[in-house]
């Protein structure tokens, strides 16, 4: 039952990755991309991890993917020139094919997570996700966190100051 | 034998019967809402401007609604020349779809017990409820968006970039006024911050119950201030400002797209409506714990609260004018975000000393 499930959505997935890198008119591609985010989120909820999934949609599919669509239509592109760039995409399907030969030689050598150590899909189920996350988060790994919204932070007021005229 | 939970895996058979019913049950209801909200918008404002509303079709209007609807559903489908296809098809139903969907996680009644199973009255209970809501309504604004760009008319453009920007600003808002509700409840799913909003209120008076509206005034003010800005509702409709953009962002729709759009706009108001009952005003749960309250069904103490919130919207809708676009962008970013944020950090700090 899961099995076909997943098939069906891997497939949905597959398409519209597909479609983000054929389609000729920007604002198709960027809603192929949307949708390979939802379709991904899908696949969190299925490995048990429901906060991800929410998470991917809300700041993947709700805010991220606005603001390129955003940009797309104020920048008013046409239809992108393909030939211009043939060279390129034929070195980018090289270098994409040596990444994914990576990806299945290592996913072919490691362990499943989730069967050993602290944190198992037992321990997962039975706490809750979410907990889990916000607990590690905040006691074990408190420093990235903080260093991570510093960084942040930093983005934000770059991001002012280069907006604003006059400081 | 203790009541277990009805689950895929104990018995998949009544599982997915049950899960049907509800299904039908719920997006029945809301469809019949969003339907009848129209008809009962224009009633109240008819009234509210001493007119009387639909009165022609059947007893004071009732099928106007079904009247309206096979009228949208006989005009032609124009599709403008200079639009592009797919995103201008695709619009309607990306506003729409995440509209109805959130309705999922709103619980309408307690537990039934029925044979050696508990079914919660809730198609689901996830455990991050909430984040889930804000996932799709943040979903929403592709809908608007895409209409407004792929019409290629300047009015659309304009509608679809101004609901963009407001949408975004307000979503902060309303994220952070929920953080609050989060730290008192200490659970994101919502038949959990029900049953939470069922106590006493603050463990002494034992009549009136825990409704978070008690304890987080701010945080409702603000999270229903927000969400008639997420939902594009007057005083806050600048994205279809018919005095200034025609009808900004579903100018070039016509017939059911057009219908669609309007769905998701009363679609939106009930669900906003629920979302805001589930969280600050018990969900289903009775206004006063006494005998004779507490024996109504849950559903029907929830469709009041909803209906009276709606009728509140609609209510503002007759009375305010609608804000300019530079105050509307001075209250998101200088009072809500400020106050939201101030309200958490009150809120974190009560609850540090109540321990």
């Amino acid at each position: 039952m899961e099995i076909i499930f997943f098939y069906l959505v891997a497939f949905v997935v597959v398409v519209s990755g597909l479609l983000v890198i054929l389609c000729k008119s920007p604002i198709n591609c960027a809603l192929g991309l949307v949708n390979t985010f939802f379709c991904l989120a899908i696949f969190y909820v299925m490995l048990h991890a429901p906060f991800m999934a929410a998470i991917q949609i809300m700041v993947y599919a709700g805010a991220i993917m606005v603001l390129i669509l955003f940009v797309i239509m104020l920048l008013n592109l046409g239809t992108a020139e393909r030939k211009r760039y043939t060279q390129g995409i034929v070195w980018s399907a090289v270098a994409s094919l040596m990444v994914l030969a990576n990806v299945i030689f290592f996913l072919k050598r490691g362990r499943v997570t989730g069967a050993e150590g602290d944190i198992t899909t037992f321990m997962v189920e039975s706490v809750g996700h979410t907990e889990l996350i916000g607990r590690t988060m905040f006691t074990e790994f408190i420093l990235p966190f903080e260093i991570a919204s510093i960084l942040l932070l930093v983005a934000i007021v770059g991001a002012v100051v280069l907006a604003k005229k006059e400081v | 034998m203790m009541p277990e939970m009805l689950s895929l895996s104990n018995s998949p058979g009544i599982f997915v019967g049950v899960m049907l019913v509800k299904l039908l049950a719920v997006f029945g209801v809301t469809i019949f809402i969003v339907a009848y909200a129209t008809w009962w918008e224009r009633k109240i404002i008819g009234h509210m401007q001493t007119r009387l509303g639909p009165m022609r079709t059947g007893w004071h209007g009732l099928l106007q609604p079904i009247a309206d609807g096979l009228k949208l559903f006989f005009k032609e489908d124009l599709i403008p020349d200079q639009a592009s296809k797919v995103p201008f098809l695709l619009a309607p139903l990306m506003i729409l779809i995440p509209a109805l969907i959130t309705v999922a996680v709103i619980p309408f009644g307690p537990d039934l017990h029925i044979g050696n199973f508990l079914i919660p009255q809730q198609i689901t209970d996830l455990n991050i409820g909430v984040l889930y809501i804000f996932a799709f309504t943040g979903l929403g604004v592709y809908g608007i968006v895409l209409a407004g760009w792929s019409s290629n008319s300047k009015y659309s453009l304009l509608g679809g970039i101004r609901a963009t920007a407001q949408m975004i600003s307000y979503e902060l808002a309303a994220g952070l006024s929920i953080i609050a509700i989060f730290m008192l409840s200490e659970t994101l799913s919502l038949r959990e911050i029900v049953s939470l909003q069922q106590q006493d209120l603050w463990g002494v008076c034992s009549f009136v119950p825990n409704w978070y509206i008690f304890s987080q005034p701010l945080a409702f003010c603000l999270f229903f201030i927000t969400g008639l800005a997420e939902i594009n509702r007057t005083p806050f409709d600048m994205p279809e400002a018919e005095s200034e953009l025609v009808s900004g962002f579903c100018t070039e729709y016509s017939s059911m797209k057009y219908a669609l759009f309007f769905m998701a706009e009363y679609a939106n108001m009930t669900v906003i409506s629920a979302i805001t009952v589930t969280l600050f005003l018990g969900g289903w749960s009775a206004p006063l714990n006494i005998a004779i309250f507490t024996m109504v069904p849950g559903f029907v103490w929830l469709l009041a609260k909803v209906f009276a919130l709606m009728f509140f919207i609609i209510w503002l809708r007759a009375t305010f004018p609608r804000v300019r676009y530079d105050q509307l962008m001075f209250l998101g970013w200088k009072v809500m975000l400020p106050l939201a944020l101030l309200n958490v950090l009150i809120t974190g700090l009560v609850v540090v000393i109540l321990q």
